[in-house]
């Protein structure tokens, strides 16, 4: 035991060192730079006076008021309303639902990268999209209505977008959270001592899974705060959301606006944690108030319609995003689809046949990059938890924050001091340093899969182990990982459609040269053929897909008949 | 570690005689591979950089290899970035398309390899005499320092089944959107394309034209510029969302004309439409209108910066795409459409011939339809512009 702590120990070390080598020093790095050229300082530029003209700048831009309270309304709504709904829905449907028939009706959305669902839903909403179509010879219009549905003022398009992609995610996070927990047995206790079904759910059940949610909603939040490409394409636009406005501050000709974009990135880091602040406060409000609410005995049969409005509400926005999708993928087979066509006046193949080179080239080395960043995570994060298991380490929260810490600083934050960073370190631009930005992204991910399910790993299997004889190397092959396959799998298929998805640091670290699915699409998006930008998102959701597939089918195959580890009795 | 071999070649060039020099640029651009950085946004302007590569592989054993930009920006910044991280050489782009503002801020920030236009063979074709449209880049000289590639004019484009007559002056925009609510509007001014709809519309309307020529000051920005501002607050009530919101850039715009969404659209390509019609992106009803005084009109180049890796290589690609026969394999409407930079009088008979065979499509202008090129306002205006316009417009 004492020497398995010891190699406990040295495991985590070197993981810690790791991370803090290459994962957290790069990013304290980037905010640095970020920091000091909010501040004035850029001696590339021959910016070397500290002060706070940048800020100055920043707070002075036209709009810049009405950009902030877009940004906090927007970011605080579709997080709050994802999770409300995500709830909802699990308090409603979660005794009918079977996990592993959920799980494969919510990887499509997992899978489907954000910009892609953005596109497809601007198309699906806008006043010429295919709802307005399907609705012209009802209402008679033979032009597309004066209505804003994309890009209104009040952001409820980008928030539309934003809960459509963040709903299944926090579903499949509360799912996994639920199979620790002897949902069953508490339900029914319940349930004999005469409580609605929700609310049994609400008031037992949702505690105990709030402290298991809280880093991924916390990751939803600072997302929502600072997300680009579906800003860009659903938000309103003038002014944008804060997140945008910086984007075009960064690639402004005149070079001298980097101080002003730079002191912006620091707000949005502020933005993030202000956001951290506030959940930190509801969840010390909910502590109070939901004993109390407890305690009263309420048997809160009156909660079940708004559990069904939630539903209602979920499967319409699922319908929605399933829309956007198939939409994509009918533009990617059509030639002209103009308006009131309900389907598209002729149909070509020439955009896949015509995309060719280009698409082989960036599906390749979107692979390259899934598979490398995700292996490398994945690696980093068995190595963590077996040495915790070794060390017989309690969950140690700093250090679990410290590996979150990418995914809560927004990425627009530290990617462009990141940038200078690795270019002075003399690193070519290229495929190597987009593995290692990437990983700081999919490392968490991974990490959020699969620490729960394996802290949750029965301790009387590797134990019984144990007592066999087994060492800790012989328990992790034979015992811990196998019984860990489908956690395994599904992390690694997060991993995968992270990896997929990612933009910025694609596009800054590969010194613009990786040119990946995602980078193509977003290129594209800024341009006028759908069905083209359909192909790639098409190929770009496409990819995860296939991932989360194989993660369903493998343990099914390999467990086919060991029915309590193949994820069917949660 | 390239440049100390560029050194004894830049010294040479401005020594000996071109020719020669040529032959050393040529060797030396034996096997390199040329990173190419261009707004791809464009498909056909990518498939048109891949033919140029492929062209310049067999011909010079150059290859070119395209980093498709959203914005000409983000190079501008990437070797900003790679000069604040001292990689002063072995940089990662090699050729830029680029003009106006990103061109001044690059000159300005002395990121520019050059000056190198005089001494490409093809640039014999090119009026580069001062003051010429070639040797301009929104009024600024362009010194050598980058080489134009293809024209580019300011045209609108509509769908003639839906629009009867489109307005005739930058100043019956008004009446028009005020009889067809709605159904105008532009690119965000952040955007190159939203803030050339309104320097064009300064060029009609500014009392005086020849102070937009010299850079901006604040007392001729609010002369020029006010009659601008009265129009401007006339048209917007009756634009798309009311003036409140706009496309993100000029192909999202071709993309709601498209959908019916709105009536008009801008290029800066006169054989867009008619390339657009051919790719089943416009209906074939599309069609090209120019107000009557004639629009803005500006050069597209290529520049090299200071930190190229394969600058040798990035001037064969500059000097390729000067050749009469890949301007006018450029300029084909089923290729490329874009109007040729070259000087027709120092073209010969067989260069011209090539001009003169290229097809026709209705939606394509012929250059009498486009009226006279007006000058692009000094570089300062426009950003003087856009800025005005966001305080002005953004609530």
């Amino acid at each position: 035991m004492t020497r398995s702590g010891a190699e406990g120990r040295t495991l985590r070390a070197v993981v810690l060192t790791v991370l803090i080598v290459a994962v957290l020093g790069p990013i304290a790095a980037g905010l640095w730079q970020s920091l000091r050229a909010g501040l004035g300082v850029l001696p590339a530029i021959g910016a070397e006076t500290l002060s706070l003209d940048p800020w100055r700048a920043l707070v002075d831009l036209p709009g810049f008021g009405t950009s902030l309270r877009l940004t906090l309304w927007t970011g605080f709504a579709a997080t709050g309303l994802a999770l409300l709904l995500a709830v909802g829905v699990c308090a409603a449907v979660h005794d009918r639902m079977d996990r592993r028939a959920s799980g494969r009706l919510l990887a499509p959305f997992l899978a489907a990268p954000h910009a892609a669902m953005a596109i497809g839903l601007a198309f699906l909403l806008a006043p010429s999209g295919w709802i307005a179509r399907a609705l012209a010879p009802v209402m008679g219009w033979d032009r597309p209505p004066m209505l804003e549905t994309v890009n209104d003022p009040w952001g409820l398009a980008l928030i539309v977008g934003l809960v459509a992609k963040e709903l299944p995610f926090l579903l499949l996070v509360i799912l996994s959270a639920l199979s620790q927990i002897p949902v069953r047995a508490q339900m029914a206790a319940g349930r004999a001592l005469g409580y609605g079904r929700g609310i049994v759910w609400i008031k037992v059940i949702m505690p105990q899974v709030w402290p298991l949610i809280r880093l991924p909603v916390m990751v939803v939040l600072a997302f929502s705060l600072s997300v680009v490409d579906v800003a860009l394409i659903l938000g309103p636009s003038n002014p944008p959301t804060l997140a945008v406005r910086l984007l075009r501050l960064f690639s402004d000709p005149d070079i001298f606006q980097l101080l002003p974009a730079s002191a912006g990135a620091i707000l949005q880091a502020l933005l993030a944690l202000a956001g951290f602040a506030v959940l930190w406060l509801c969840d010390r409000a909910g502590r109070v108030i939901g004993l109390w609410w407890v305690r009263r005995g309420g048997r809160g049969l009156s909660a079940e319609p708004g559990l069904w409005l939630a539903t209602g509400l979920a499967t319409a926005l699922m319908i929605l995003g399933a829309l956007a999708m198939v939409s994509l993928l009918v533009w990617s087979v059509a030639w002209r689809w103009p308006w009131p066509g309900l389907l598209p006046d002729s149909w070509s193949l020439r955009p896949w046949t015509g995309a060719g080179q280009g698409v082989t080239r960036a599906l390749m080395n979107t692979v390259t990059l899934a598979l490398s960043t995700t292996a490398l995570s994945l690696t980093l994060a068995i190595a963590w938890l077996e040495g915790e298991d070794r060390g017989h380490f309690p969950r140690a929260k700093w250090a679990e924050r410290l590996i979150y810490l990418p995914l809560l600083v927004p990425q627009i934050a530290f990617l462009y001091g990141l940038n200078v960073l690795v270019l002075r370190l003399g690193a070519a631009p290229g495929l190597v340093p987009v593995v290692w930005a990437q990983a700081l992204f999919v490392f968490p991910y991974v990490m959020i899969a699969l620490s729960d399910p394996w802290r949750a790993l029965d301790p009387g299997l590797p134990r019984a182990a144990a007592a066999l004889g087994a060492g800790p190397w012989r328990r992790l092959w034979r015992v811990k990982l196998p019984v860990l396959l489908t956690p395994i799998l599904t992390a690694s298929a997060i991993g995968v459609a992270v990896s997929v998805a990612q933009y910025l640091p694609t596009l800054f670290l590969g010194g613009g040269r990786v040119a990946t699915l995602t980078t193509e699409a977003v290129t594209l998006s800024s341009g006028s053929d759908r069905r083209i930008t359909g192909v790639y998102a098409s190929l770009q959701a496409g990819l995860p897909f296939a991932a989360y597939l194989a993660a369903f089918l493998i343990p099914a195959l390999r467990f086919r008949n060991r029915r309590a580890l193949s994820g069917a009795a949660a | 570690m390239r440049l100390p071999l560029l050194l004894p070649v830049l010294a040479a060039l401005s020594a000996t005689p071109a020719l020669a020099d040529w032959q050393d640029t040529l060797d030396a651009a034996r096997g390199q591979t040329v990173y190419f950085n261009a707004w791809g946004g464009d498909a056909r302007t990518n498939a048109f950089i891949e033919w140029v590569g492929d062209r310049t592989e067999e011909l010079y054993g150059v290859s070119v290899q395209q980093v498709p930009l959203t914005d000409t920006a983000e190079a501008v910044t990437r070797v900003i970035s790679e000069r604040a991280a001292g990689r002063d050489q072995g940089g990662s782009v090699d050729l830029i398309w680029i003009n106006g503002p990103n061109f001044l801020a690059m000159q300005a920030q002395d990121l520019l390899f050059g000056p190198f236009v005089q001494d490409l063979p093809d640039a014999r074709y090119v009026d580069l005499s001062e003051g010429a449209p070639a040797a301009l880049d929104f009024t600024t000289p362009v010194n050598g320092m980058e080489a134009p590639w293809r024209l580019a004019k300011f045209v609108f484009t509509y769908d003639s089944a839906r629009v009867d007559q489109p307005p005739a002056t930058m100043e019956e925009f008004v009446p028009w959107a005020a009889a067809h609510p709605g159904r105008l509007t532009h690119p965000d001014p952040t955007n190159f394309m939203g803030a050339t709809f309104l320097k064009q519309a300064l060029v009609e309307l500014a009392p005086n034209p020849q102070a937009l020529q010299q850079p901006v000051t604040e007392a001729a920005f609010a002369e020029a510029t006010a009659p601008l501002w009265a129009w401007y607050d006339a048209l917007r009530p009756n634009m798309w969302r009311a003036g409140r919101a706009f496309p993100e850039n000029e192909s999202v715009q071709q993309q709601m004309l498209n959908d019916g969404e709105v009536d008009i659209a801008m290029s800066f390509d006169p054989a867009s439409t008619a390339a657009a019609i051919d790719q089943g992106l416009l209906p074939d009803t599309a069609r090209v209108f120019v107000p009557e005084g004639g629009t803005i009109g500006n050069v597209s180049f290529v520049a090299i910066p200071y930190n190229a890796a394969h600058a040798e290589g990035a001037q064969v690609v500059a000097n390729f795409l000067l050749d009469p026969a890949t301007q006018a394999h450029m300029q084909n409407i089923e290729v490329l459409g874009s109007f040729s930079v070259l000087d027709p009088a120092r073209l010969d008979a067989g260069a011209q011939a090539a001009f003169d065979a290229l097809p026709t499509a209705p939606a394509l202008p012929t250059l009498a339809d486009l009226g006279p090129t007006l000058p692009e306002p000094h570089a300062s205006w426009m950003t003087r512009l856009t800025e005005e316009w966001a305080r002005r417009y953004t609530e």
